[in-house]
């Protein structure tokens, strides 16, 4: 299947975190639940692009861009 | 007090944790140190019953035992500690029930250390709202610990909380860690696990990973230490950990935790439509900003005249009662309004630190980090960073401290360096003396006040200043960000009144007591050297009286010209005219030159200082008068005025830039743990303010 990442999402585009970025997630925002298998969702992103607003497993978080485009996603 | 039960609560940020510790503590707190750290402790009692009492501490909201910030990495500090009677006798995790998931992460962490834990479930009064039910027998069962469900906000399940905390001891003990390592790697794990008998396999995992082996023998250091280099290998366990410990949270909320989706409501992607949206994001900002700037001037006036009346009244109440001396003179001249040049800030600081925390309890500042991010980020800070800029206006000490948020090193130390350029409540008092003295009391486009718009620019000054500041410091500090940026956008929430108002007590003591101090210290030094001096200031007075013997001048006037031949002789006198050269290509002259020495207290002692220099009396009420005497002073060589346009501006530039503050020095001394950042600041500020008031006064004069 065809992966992306989450800085590729469109607002309201999910997608379900890849497991093959594991090592490529920091450990912080893996402790907060964004973690391989799960579903993701960008609710907004901020006015220069960056950072974005994603829900993952119930946690509301803004993560900056380059972190976004670390974390593998399929589209769904 | 050894028989108190040890308590600490530790939670996510935004479960309701404070509001927990506010309502078991009331208003039983106090704030301390850690030893050998710089974040406070804060600490309170509560009479759990008739017999038994317990010490709570709260530590820092964190997401995991795995530190990112300098805030975080308290809690493990304080867990792993190598005095057992420092050691908590229980943990109480809470959780709130919205994101109960994620809360058990750090449960399942906590409970490994083997230490009693019990997991406190917050706001259970919006179960019914959010359609959430949780099974707490099989909670209890499944975690093998105790579950209490309450409100903090509405004192529900607080008692039942209480009894479980007074009978800690029958709480079982439960690690889960011998399992997980089993999982990830069982060879490496009793290999780690065999190096010291005296710590659990997850105490010891805890030291390899957080790099504390500080309570380990040099026998066990030296085993740990083929380990301690594998960081690839530890961060991929570190992983595996997670996830394991992810998917034992799954199977038990499985069977304990169902939630009704129909019943979600969704209040927070509305209101964050509006609150980041690309231009009302920012425009409601703004204007927030300008609605808080406007009632701290509204209603801090009122208290702050106050505040200035009652210190004169104690000062002049004083003099009148003791017998004439020294001690009276420092009581009086020293002490009294030493003390008076802190309190009368309270009222400004208060009022900002309302307003930021009930901003912050509301959930919306998370937004606004969300929306100031990338812009910050281009002048090398972080969304985070905005708080600190904001509170600066109050003053930089609390500000400063409200930088500990900010896990990347490069982006928090560029924020404490630039804090101090925002217009602090000290520096106002002297930009509304010099202003009233240099710009003609008129009305821009017939509303609008040329005095009031030229204070408005000194601001922006302030935060322009701190801004290019920034960049330059983001261009040229060679530090490697190594760590990355995330913020949880929480719920938003009504602001507890409790919290809020624990909140601002809480900072307004961080300034009196930090700033306090060093402000009064100093102000004792200022009096000192203004009240003495070698032999010619003992026969100051003679000449003075002397000199105008001939003049029938009242007694009142007369005191005044011998009170200020005094302070021109005294040792600041001599140290102002010592700095003259230095100051004259800046339009100063050696008075201004003391002004500028007692500044370093606190910017507004200047005008005391001028109060005394020009010999009017000083009561602090009666600004027109020094402002007349201001006025009308003469600068000999040019027979114009001193406080010429061109001096003013010279002295508010000066003012704008220079780090005239100690006790935000010793506060950046004390975050940054080292000498040279506050002396870099003190320098570059300095030279900055000295460079812009001498092109000012050369282009003006």
């Amino acid at each position: 299947m065809f992966l992306s990442t989450i800085a590729s999402l469109h607002i309201g585009e999910r997608g379900i975190i890849s497991e093959e970025c594991l090592d490529r997630i920091p450990l912080k925002l893996l402790e907060m639940g964004c973690l391989p298998g799960t579903e993701v969702e960008l609710l907004q992103i901020a006015p220069l692009k960056d950072p974005m607003y994603i829900c993952v497993n119930g946690s509301h978080l803004a993560i900056r861009k380059e972190t976004a485009c670390q974390i593998l996603i399929t589209k769904i | 007090m050894s028989n108190r039960i040890k308590v600490a609560l530790i939670g996510n940020p935004n479960t309701g944790k404070t509001s927990l510790f506010n309502q078991l503590t009331g208003l039983n707190q106090k704030v301390g140190n850690y030893p050998g750290v710089t974040v406070d402790k804060k600490q309170g009692t509560c009479k759990l019953s008739k017999n038994k009492t317990a010490t709570i501490t709260d530590l820092p909201g964190t997401y995991s035992i795995n530190p990112t910030s300098l805030d975080e990495s308290i809690v493990l500090k304080a867990l792993m500690t190598a005095h057992r009677d420092e050691k908590p006798d229980v943990i109480v995790v809470v959780a709130d029930i919205e994101n109960l998931k994620r809360n058990l992460l750090l449960f399942s962490q906590i409970q490994d250390l083997e230490i009693p834990t019990v997991l406190a479930l917050n706001m259970a009064d919006q179960l019914q709202r959010k359609g959430i039910s949780i099974d707490i027998p099989a909670l209890e069962k499944e975690l093998d610990t105790k579950v209490v469900l309450m409100s903090a906000r509405n004192n529900e399940g607080i008692d039942d909380l209480k009894k479980i905390i007074a009978d800690y001891e029958s709480l079982k003990v439960h690690s889960n860690f011998n399992e997980l390592a089993q999982k990830i790697d069982a060879d490496y794990f009793n290999e780690l696990s065999s190096i010291s008998k005296e710590f659990t396999a997850y105490e010891q995992w805890m030291m390899l990973t957080k790099k504390h082996n500080s309570l380990l023998s040099a026998e066990e250091k030296e085993a740990i230490e083929p380990f301690e280099n594998e960081i690839a290998k530890q961060k991929k366990y570190q992983h595996k950990e997670t996830i394991y410990r992810y998917q034992k949270i799954n199977t038990v909320l499985k069977k304990t935790y169902y939630v009704d989706a129909s019943k979600a409501t969704d209040l927070r992607s509305k209101l964050d439509r509006v609150f980041t949206h690309k231009i009302f994001g920012y425009v409601i900002f703004f204007g927030l900003l300008l609605l808080i700037f406007q009632s701290i001037f509204d209603w801090a006036s009122t208290p702050m005249d106050f505040i200035d009346g009652l210190f004169a009244d104690i000062a002049e109440f004083t003099k009148a009662q003791l017998p004439a001396g020294m001690f009276t003179d420092l009581l009086t001249d020293g002490v009294i309004p030493g003390v008076g040049g802190v309190v009368i800030f309270i009222p400004q600081i208060a009022i900002l630190f309302l307003f930021i925390s009930i901003l912050e309890e509301t959930g919306y500042m998370s937004r606004v980090v969300f929306l100031m991010d990338k812009i910050m980020r281009r002048f090398g800070m972080s969304g985070k960073s905005v708080i600190p800029l904001i509170s600066g206006t109050a003053c930089a000490i609390p500000a400063i401290m409200a930088t500990r948020t900010i896990s990347s090193w490069k982006e928090r130390l560029i924020t404490i360096l630039v804090t101090p350029f925002t217009t602090c409540s000290a520096r106002l008092p002297v930009y509304a003396i010099l202003i009233a003295l240099i710009i003609p009391d008129t009305k821009l486009f017939g509303f609008f006040s040329l005095q009031g718009f030229t204070l408005l620019v000194l601001y922006a000054l302030g935060f322009a200043a701190a801004i290019i500041a920034a960049y330059v410091l983001h261009k040229t500090l060679k530090i490697k960000n190594t760590s990355f940026f995330v913020v949880e956008m929480p719920n938003y929430k009504l602001p507890s009144a409790k919290n809020v108002l624990f909140d601002v007590i809480e900072k307004t003591k961080a300034f009196v007591f930090g700033a306090g101090k060093i402000i009064l210290a100093i102000s004792i030094v200022l009096w000192f050297l203004a009240s003495h001096g070698p032999s010619s200031f003992e026969n100051a007075e003679k000449s003075v009286v002397k000199n105008v013997a001939n003049q029938e001048l009242p007694k009142a006037e007369l005191s005044k010209k011998v009170a200020s031949a005094k302070l021109e002789n005294s040792y600041i006198g001599i140290a102002g005219k010592t700095i003259e050269p230095l100051v004259k290509p800046l339009g100063y002259d050696w008075k201004i030159g003391i002004g500028l020495i007692s500044s370093f207290a606190a910017r507004e002692v200047f005008i005391g200082t001028l109060a005394t220099i020009y010999s009017v009396e000083d009561d602090g009420e009666d600004i027109t008068t020094i402002k007349q005497k201001m006025a009308s002073e003469i600068n000999p060589s040019t027979s114009e005025k001193r406080f010429n346009f061109a001096t003013g501006v010279s002295l508010l530039l000066f003012y704008a830039f220079a780090m005239q503050c100690m006790a935000t020095l010793a506060i950046v001394k004390r975050e940054t743990k080292s000498w040279k950042w506050p002396v870099v600041q003190l320098v570059s500020m300095g030279v900055l303010a000295y460079l812009c008031a001498f092109a000012a006064y050369q282009i003006l004069s």
